[in-house]
């Protein structure tokens, strides 16, 4: 694919919005191995955003659009939360409709496209926070689960309801005093991953977004699990600096606080076994295109 | 951009040819047979070129939502699944449209309710999913007995909201209704609703167009909104979300988004007079009695009016066939001469009764009633005494209701 959806008519061209025109000059879209090196060098897939300033969480949009195998042929959903304020400024088509139903919608879409699209890739990709995924939404993330949609689901983890202002959620930690939770959190942390892998899910990763490099590769084998075995699961830790009393320059630290060996978000993953084989088919033939390419260039030079 | 091909004279895979469907429904054969509503839903299905249905078993629609998995397994439906509740495949259907599919689904009753933060929803997104509705009631005690309740709830979201009286305006109401919501100017979801059991579960003659023969395929590139399929650029919508500002901006662009909705479903007027040869059916309304009733209050109605010309009382009829939208023109003209106007209904607050008088002059004309509910037949006796005491007239007593 290139970039032929998006063209714009040359009469056009001066009237539309300067981050349009630099979509069309320079976003990777179709790029094969496009990634979260290619930022501040093209076109991001995501605009200015009005989340607070720091927030990690619009540090894993930007790894996560940067790291999308396949933007061009990606349908995103999200859900209520502080994701859907940033939904809007994302040039990849996304759903917005209610609280907690994204999985609900992706697998109706999911099952739309291959409908409508036999025999293309057509990416599906739910990208949500903690309330939608494990408390309102829970019932329909693990259906889409059971019934082995082909979808990828990335939870935000901030753990607790940000954009209404701090409450307890299920993915909260224990002890943890919120508003709805005046005499701390009473109840543990939902082990959705776990209960992920039983639901069937083929991949599996929970871990924070504090090293791009690992939410590229997460990214990536989430999408490309989803498209060809089935569901897929991102656990990913997005604090919310502003409702655990954190100042703005500090959300990286406290992810890698969060991430030491014995922490919550200790890096874990789980891959089934067809998604094992899957992930080391991909990898040979990358390792095939790289050499490839690397006998090209040196040809070239000789 | 070129226009593509029509598709008109060809076949799909299962060697059905898309027609034209004015032709379709106006001059092709048609053959009678003796099926159930839900075996009539079934085939209407398979000559509307659904691309996907998601079913959820709820007395009484399980039988037509089943019957639909039939017609998926027989190749006719792009894709078919059961969800996991109602509030699910309502979102899954919605997914569905945001896609570009053509969308079918079937609820009843509670399940109405428990879907129902979906249908603002769905109207907000321009999304043409067609709802069959087959009411029934919704209160606690538990009841899945026929009660049109639930339409209530409907008439408010947004919605065009249609009510079939028989399984033969049901099966042309399907086919109708696509071509309806699927308008580039209306471009809405449809609940097109009947009496559940009266119509699902009886039998009917009912005149079928041919199986070999169906609509042409939804095209959601003529949708007013665009279609998520990254097929077409994947424009910002916004400068700045306006879903949570307090600003003058993001009232009025909600304001207006909401006035649109409502002007789609004015301008499905046209539309819906066009496929269903108006909004309402009238039968002497130049009498000073009328029935004005929709759904099967409308049959109980016209044989009301047999017994009462038997005794000599000459009564009209008007059949509502569109709720939204709302005839509110045709209503009036309709009345114009009446003097008493009767309003049976299937559930107990007679919601029909009160848009009526909120449509025509004089409502005190409008008698609510007789009205019954929780799963009671409306005999038309009783419609037959409520008009003869209201009317000063002698009447009999029925039994049960005291005297």
């Amino acid at each position: 694919m290139s970039k032929e959806r998006i063209q714009i008519s040359e009469d056009l061209y001066d009237i539309m919005p300067s981050d349009y025109q630099d979509l069309v000059k320079s976003a990777t879209y179709g790029k094969e191995d496009r990634g979260w090196k290619d930022i501040g060098t093209s076109k991001e897939l995501i605009e200015q955003h009005s989340l607070c300033a720091g927030c990690p969480e619009s540090m894993a949009f930007r790894y996560i659009l940067a790291s999308l195998p396949n933007p061009e042929d990606t349908v995103m959903v999200g859900s209520t939360g502080c994701t859907s304020l940033v939904f809007p400024m994302v040039a990849v088509h996304n759903i917005h409709s209610l609280f907690g139903n994204q999985n609900a919608i992706a697998s109706g879409l999911k099952r739309a496209l291959s409908v409508r699209f036999p025999g293309r890739v057509k990416d599906v990709v739910v990208l949500a926070g903690d309330g939608a995924t494990v408390d309102i939404g829970l019932d329909m993330t693990l259906q889409a689960w059971f019934r082995q949609e082909k979808f990828t689901t990335i939870c935000f983890d901030n753990e607790l309801y940000a954009n209404t202002g701090g409450q307890e959620s299920g993915l909260m930690q224990k002890g943890f005093v919120a508003k709805m939770a005046p005499v701390g959190k009473l109840f543990d942390k939902v082990r959705l991953p776990e209960i992920a892998r039983e639901s069937g899910c083929h991949y599996v990763v929970n871990c924070t977004v504090s090293k791009p490099s690992l939410v590229e590769k997460v990214i990536r084998n989430a999408v490309h699990v989803a498209r060809e075995i089935g569901p897929t699961y991102l656990q990913l830790y997005t604090p919310c600096i502003l409702e655990i009393g954190k100042n703005s320059m500090e959300g990286l630290q406290e992810m890698r606080d969060s991430e030491k060996p014995t922490e919550r978000f200790a890096y874990k993953e789980y891959i089934s076994e067809p998604a094992k084989q899957l992930l080391a088919e991909l990898a040979a033939k990358d390792k095939e295109r790289k050499a490839a390419a690397k006998q090209l260039a040196s040809q070239a030079s000789a | 951009m070129a226009t593509p091909p029509s598709v008109i004279g060809t076949q799909n895979k299962k060697g059905q040819t898309y027609t034209d469907p004015w032709k379709l429904l106006h001059e092709a054969p048609r053959t009678p047979s003796f099926f159930t509503g839900s075996e009539v839903i079934k085939e209407a299905v398979r000559r509307s070129s659904c691309d996907v249905m998601i079913a959820y078993p709820i007395t009484p629609q399980s039988e037509a939502a089943a019957l639909i998995g039939e017609l998926f397994a027989e190749g006719y439906i792009g894709d078919y699944f059961r969800g996991e509740s109602e509030f699910a495949v309502m979102s899954q259907c919605a997914g569905a449209a945001f896609g570009g599919a053509r969308v079918f689904t079937t609820t009843a009753g509670p399940g109405t309710m428990r879907a129902m933060e979906n249908f603002p929803m769905w109207a907000g997104a321009r999304l043409p999913i067609q709802m069959i509705v087959t009411c029934r009631g919704i209160n606690s005690p538990l009841s899945i007995q026929p009660d049109t309740l639930e339409i209530a709830y409907l008439l408010n979201t947004g919605m065009l909201v249609w009510h079939a009286e028989t399984a033969q305006d049901f099966f042309d109401w399907i086919l109708k209704g696509y071509m309806v919501s699927e308008e580039p100017d209306v471009h809405l979801p449809l609940a097109l609703c009947c009496d559940g059991f009266f119509v699902t579960h009886t039998k009917d003659v009912v005149n079928l167009t041919p199986a070999d023969m169906c609509l042409p395929p939804y095209d959601p590139y003529r949708s007013p909104v665009p279609c998520m399929d990254m097929e077409c650029p994947p424009v910002r919508m916004m400068r700045d979300p306006f879903v949570m500002k307090s600003n003058y901006i993001s009232y009025a662009t909600h304001a207006s988004w909401q006035q649109e909705i409502w002007a789609a479903i004015e301008r499905s007027r046209k539309h819906s007079i066009h496929w269903l040869n108006g909004l309402i059916d009238t039968e002497n309304v130049d009498a000073d009695i009328l029935i004005v009733a929709s759904g099967t209050a409308v049959s109980q109605g016209r044989e009301a009016i047999r017994l009462l010309e038997e005794e000599g009382v000459r009564c009209g009829l008007v059949k509502v066939k569109t709720l939204r939208p709302w005839p509110e023109e045709e209503i009036r003209e309709a009345t114009k001469n009446a003097k008493h106007i009767f309003v049976p209904e299937f559930n107990v607050t007679g919601w029909l009764a009160k848009e009526i008088r909120a449509t025509i002059p004089n409502p005190h004309r409008v008698h609510a009633g007789p009205h019954v509910c929780g799963g009671m037949t409306m005999p038309p006796e009783i419609i037959v005494s409520e008009i003869k005491t209201a009317l000063g007239m002698k009447s009999f007593s029925l039994a049960g209701r005291g005297s």
